[in-house]
Parts: structure tokens; C-alpha cells; sequence
């Protein structure tokens, strides 16, 4: 459950961003690699838990998850990698796990009157 | 609707203490080691028997993490290393501030090495970056062989993979296919290197101690 350290950090950010706006936020866009391992049900959790009775308690999220990419060092490919089944495409075990994406907090649809 | 473009990280204050952290120990040039792990798979018994054996050649202090109680940081104590116990009340993982403030109160100029015992979790610690300079992860053997498939981004992102209790192999005690784990550790890894150990009888524990000393020696150069 680190999604309750990752909610406290969106939660910073997002009052920020909504203070230079003077607006209301109600969408916030986030993509995240594999590798931070976030559960989009945990992360709402804590957010909703963090954020009641604010001004921001029905901000909603949508969570892309990127794909881990790894280089084949059979053929040379590179390709992205289902962690539960490391192989590339090509059958081979032998790759090299690429940079994980980091955790972005991409946008924020602002309420507008 | 205004759609408003942000890009921002969202653990830029974490990752902004971590980069302090990696600046203070490479300007004093001391090794730290974050070790991460489930709750009970030997860690704090890896820490007092190495500090034990390695006393007169390796200076080496500890950061404790628990969630609650100072029963490892005492276990530690016993051993006359300096010892930091951080409490996260709750928090399943350590987290790049509590490490920044746990350093100043360690005597680092004093020390070769400095390890940081994780709050026991094979998930949560692994998403957080500390400013140490290479993560430890630690299977025991009664755990499971599956370890490695199933926790893959904690395995992906360790230096060294410490599989620890192999007195356990012996007689059956467990059923765990040492070939497998470390077959399923190094398709997610190809670099990490594996060092099978008994912390409590200290079979494989001189292969560790040796890796400990030269990684020293190198962050010296």
C-alpha cells in the first residue's frame, strides 16, 4: 500500500496546480511504468480517503500503465515484456530490461464555469 | 474543461532527498546498501552475524526500519554497531527524507558501510529510491521458489539476491528449486548476482563478506 505516499504526493502537487488555476480540478491524468508497481484501486482508495470533505473529493483518475520495454539479445528487437512470461517474441530469455517509465502526473482537467 | 498539461514526477520529493542522499555519501564516499525482503526472512540475523565477523575490518552501521517497536535496532545494539531505528507507524516501506534524517544521526565519517534494513515487504520498498547505492534483496528459502515470478520489479532492480536458510534444504525441511529461483531472478536480471547463505550456521556467508569488502574498496576509488 506505498499508493498512500503516492496519494499524499498527488495531493500536493494537484492543490498547487489548482491554486495557480483558481479552478476546480476533476480529472487527473497519471501514466506510471510497471515497475512502481501501483494498483489503481489502492491509489483511488487513498486518494478518496485523503481527500474528503475537500475540494477535491470527486476528482477522478485515469491511470495509464506503460509497458516495460527489453532489448532482445538474440535478434536484437526490442520488445515490450510480460513480467509473468519474460521471453522474447522470438523465443529467446536472453534480453536486457530497458529504463522503467517513472510515475508523471500528466494532466488535469479543470472545471471551467 | 480545461485541460491543463502538468508532466510533473509525482515522487519529485522523494527522488529530490534520495539525489541529496547519493550526494552526501559519494562526497564522503560510503557505500549504502538498502535490503529489502518479507518480514522474516533473516534479515536483522544477516546484519549482527556480519557485523560480527566482519568487526576490525568493515565499520559498518544501521538504518532499522519497522513499522513499529526498536526490537531489531536492539538486536543490532547488542553488536556495538551504531544503530538508527526509523518507526514509519504504519507505512509499509522507507522513504528518501526518513533516510536523509537518519544519516545525520549516524557517525558516517566513522563508518565503511552503511545498510538499511527495509520495513519487511517485497512490494512497496522496491517503488522508493533512498539514495543508496544498490539494493539487497533477500529470499529465505522457506518462502517459496516462486518468489522471484511472482515479485518480479523488487528481483529486476537488486545488485545482489542473498538466498538465505539454505540449513533448510538439507532434510527436506522445504520444498524450494534453488536452480529455479535464481533461473527466474537473473531472466528479470541478468547482472544480479546470487549468493545462496545460512546467516545461522554461516555456510556462503564468506562469499558475501568478500563482495561486501570489494564493494567497499571500490566506492573508496
Amino acid at each position: 500500500m506505498h499508493e498512500m505516499m503516492v496519494a499524499q504526493s498527488l495531493m500536493a502537487i494537484i492543490s498547487n496546480e489548482a491554486a495557480k488555476h483558481d479552478a476546480k480540478p476533476v480529472v487527473a491524468r497519471i501514466s506510471c511504468g510497471m515497475l512502481n508497481s501501483i494498483n489503481d484501486e489502492a491509489l483511488c482508495f487513498a486518494f478518496e480517503a485523503i481527500a474528503k470533505d475537500t475540494l477535491y473529493e470527486d476528482l477522478k483518475f485515469q491511470i495509464e500503465h506503460k509497458p516495460i520495454r527489453a532489448r532482445c539479445e538474440t535478434c536484437k528487437v526490442e520488445f515490450e515484456i510480460e513480467l509473468s512470461r519474460p521471453e522474447c517474441p522470438c523465443g529467446s530469455e536472453k534480453f536486457e530490461l530497458l529504463a522503467d517509465a517513472p510515475l508523471i502526473l500528466e494532466e488535469i482537467d479543470f472545471q471551467t464555469d | 474543461m480545461e485541460k491543463v498539461d502538468i508532466g510533473k514526477r509525482i515522487l519529485r520529493e522523494n527522488e529530490k532527498y534520495a539525489f541529496e542522499n547519493i550526494m552526501f555519501l559519494a562526497e564522503r564516499k560510503k557505500l549504502c546498501l538498502n535490503m529489502i525482503s518479507s518480514p522474516g526472512s533473516g534479515k536483522t540475523t544477516i546484519l549482527t552475524r556480519t557485523i560480527d565477523e566482519l568487526k576490525g575490518k568493515l565499520r559498518i552501521g544501521v538504518i532499522e526500519g519497522d513499522i513499529q517497536t526498536d526490537l531489531d535496532a536492539e538486536r543490532i545494539r547488542a553488536t556495538e554497531a551504531p544503530v538508527v531505528q526509523i518507526n514509519t507507524e504504519g507505512a509499509c516501506h522507507l522513504s528518501a527524507p526518513q533516510i536523509s534524517a537518519a544519516l545525520k544521526r549516524l557517525p558516517v565519517e566513522d563508518l565503511d558501510l552503511i545498510f538499511i534494513e527495509n520495513v519487511g515487504n517485497l512490494v512497496c520498498p522496491s517503488a522508493f529510491e533512498l539514495g543508496e547505492s544498490g539494493k539487497i534483496v533477500v529470499l529465505s528459502v522457506a518462502e517459496g521458489d516462486d518468489k522471484p515470478a511472482k515479485y518480479p520489479a523488487i528481483f529486476a532492480k537488486s545488485k545482489v539476491l542473498l538466498i538465505n536458510k539454505i540449513d533448510l534444504l538439507d532434510g527436506g525441511h522445504v520444498d524450494f528449486d534453488i536452480e529455479r529461483a535464481k533461473a527466474d531472478a537473473r531472466r528479470l536480471n541478468k547482472a544480479i548476482e546470487i549468493l545462496p547463505i545460512s546467516a545461522k550456521t554461516g555456510e556462503g556467508m564468506g562469499n558475501w563478506y568478500d563482495r561486501l569488502e570489494k564493494w567497499v574498496k571500490n566506492s573508496r576509488l
